[in-house]
């Protein structure tokens, strides 16, 4: 009778994430160490993630390949027209995203830089932010940067959009009065109710879900986030969710892009 | 919010419990002696469907799966035989059945002798459960076995 | 996702008789239940893949009849001890009456 209790008790008492980490190499970071949420995931979801073949996420890098080289828009264009290999054009993109960008005089992330080279180089319609086809694209240029430490740069011009994303990181919200802080700097390692928490990073994104069974992009997950605190999402590609994605980039300085990932 | 492991140590041992009760009565009551065994959906009828009425008798028949899914919705799952088959017998069919599940089916894999008796694939479980696997053997015996996942309510949009 | 090529992976593709062949397939698929409701409350219908099969020569090797039960995105492992050489057919079957099919051929010797 006590065998299953016994066993499930022992299992949640050596959370394996711990030493997982590592320190992070800039000054004033609110973590002691950064730890991917994959340490954060089960056996058998790590075993999912590292097979690229049993990784379902995979199907979408896949459906990204085959949009590459699709002409579309007036201007008779395919991303490859321009770009050629993304497996060379295309390598470390992902982990410097989201990148300032001159022209729109602010910051852009790999979502919104997709459909810019739509709408201004292909002269084609831009896709609409969670279609198969936006997310298979971000899945396929982001894979591109699998391994490459993320490095978003928070200086210059960027400086006000990071401290207005650490500012909605802190802030409370929603009926619940909760901060992402609360969950993902103060309780990352523990369970809340039978969810292990991490430490929310964001280098696994698009991100294959066992829950949704399918890819999840990241400003999706912020939403699922803000609900579950019962706050009034904001809009994914809005500045709230830009300058939140540019700082906490920043908490996982250094983290290798997983794209894609799985997790619960 | 953070629930403390107290708490959770205590559901986890209440779910082992009433598990441990299934599988080491309930199971073994239905199958072994014909006494009906109440599974909450059509799974105790699929079976007899599947048997003919026939008794299923533990054997090498395993079932693979996490003792707690992360998530109710993609459970990995194997089926295999672990150890020597009698000669001349060989699995025909598995059927896959979760009790706990609105429907019981999942599965039912079909193999050629030119294939080896061993399946995965990944399923959907609604809640803690037991997956119930039973084996059609070519001398058409039958062979069962099961294994509870415990699929706990997530904190985050589980 | 309709530009999807089901995956298929086979550990190798030239063996000797009695030797074993690992597969493993994954599709695209919704695999929607019949179960789920949709926000107006309406009960989204059934459309999953019902059968996947492996044959070679006619002669079905492996199969299986799948439920809602099975998550999106169906994945098989699966292994063969295949008694001659030919092309493997893989198809799934949606209940729509769609087949998808992908082949791989191998050498048994």
């Amino acid at each position: 009778m006590w065998c299953g209790g016994a066993i499930a008790q022992d299992a949640l008492e050596h959370p394996d994430w711990q030493g997982k980490g590592f320190a992070p190499n800039v000054p004033d970071h609110p973590l002691r160490e950064i730890i991917s949420g994959l340490a954060f995931r089960t056996h058998e979801t790590k075993a999912m993630q590292s097979d690229d073949f049993n990784n379902p996420g995979f199907l979408a890098v896949e459906e990204g390949a085959a949009l590459w080289s699709k002409v579309d828009g007036a201007a008779g264009k395919s991303c490859a027209s321009c770009h050629q290999e993304a497996v060379q054009s295309m390598k470390g993109v992902r982990a410097s995203m989201p990148k300032w960008d001159e022209k729109q005089k602010k910051p852009v992330n790999l979502e919104q830089r997709i459909n810019i080279c739509r709408s201004e180089n292909m002269k084609a319609e831009p896709w609409k932010f969670g279609s198969p086809e936006l997310t298979a694209m971000t899945t396929y240029v982001g894979h591109q940067s699998r391994g490459t430490p993320v490095s978003v740069r928070t200086d210059g011009p960027m400086k006000p959009w990071f401290d207005r994303g650490r500012q909605l990181f802190y802030d409370r919200v929603g009926q619940l009065d909760m901060s992402c802080a609360n969950c993902h700097e103060k309780n990352y390692g523990k369970f809340l109710r039978a969810d292990f928490v991490s430490q929310g990073q964001t280098n696994g994104f698009p991100t294959y879900r066992l829950q949704t069974q399918r890819l999840v992009p990241l400003h999706e997950r912020f939403q699922g986030c803000m609900f579950d605190v019962r706050a009034d999402p904001y809009k994914p590609l809005s500045d709230e969710f830009l300058a939140l994605e540019l700082y906490i980039a920043w908490r996982g300085l250094g983290l290798p892009v997983e794209t894609p990932a799985v997790r619960n | 919010m953070v629930v403390t492991r107290n708490r959770r140590q205590l559901l986890a041992i209440g779910a082992g419990a009433v598990g441990a009760v299934v599988i080491g009565t309930g199971l073994e009551v239905g199958f072994g002696r014909g006494v009906a065994w109440a599974a909450p959906n059509d799974t105790t009828d699929l079976v007899k469907k599947f048997t003919g009425g026939k008794e299923a008798t533990a054997g090498p028949l395993k079932v693979v799966a996490p003792e707690i899914a992360e998530n109710g919705n993609t459970v990995p799952l194997s089926v295999m035989i672990e150890g020597d088959l009698p000669a001349g017998r060989r699995v025909e069919e598995i059927l896959v059945l979760a009790d706990g599940n609105p429907r019981g089916g999942v599965a039912r894999f079909t193999f050629s002798a030119e294939a080896v008796p061993e399946a995965s694939t990944r399923i959907r479980l609604a809640e803690t459960q037991n997956i119930v696997a039973v084996a059609k053997m070519s001398d058409g015996s039958f062979l069962t076995a099961s294994r509870q996942v415990k699929v706990t309510i997530g904190g985050c949009g589980g | 996702m309709t530009n999807v090529k089901p995956r298929i992976r086979l550990d190798r593709k030239d063996i000797k008789k009695g030797d074993t062949i690992e597969v493993k397939a994954l599709v695209s698929h919704t695999m929607e239940s019949g179960q789920r409701k949709d926000k107006d409350g309406n009960t989204v219908p059934r459309k999953i893949i019902n059968k996947f099969t492996c044959t070679m020569n006619q002669k079905t090797l492996f199969a299986c009849d799948l439920e809602p039960a099975i998550s999106a995105n169906p994945y098989f492992h699966f292994k063969l001890k295949p008694q001659e050489s030919g092309p493997l057919i893989f198809t799934w079957l949606d209940d729509d009456g769609t087949r998808i099919e992908a082949t791989e051929t191998i050498t048994v010797s």
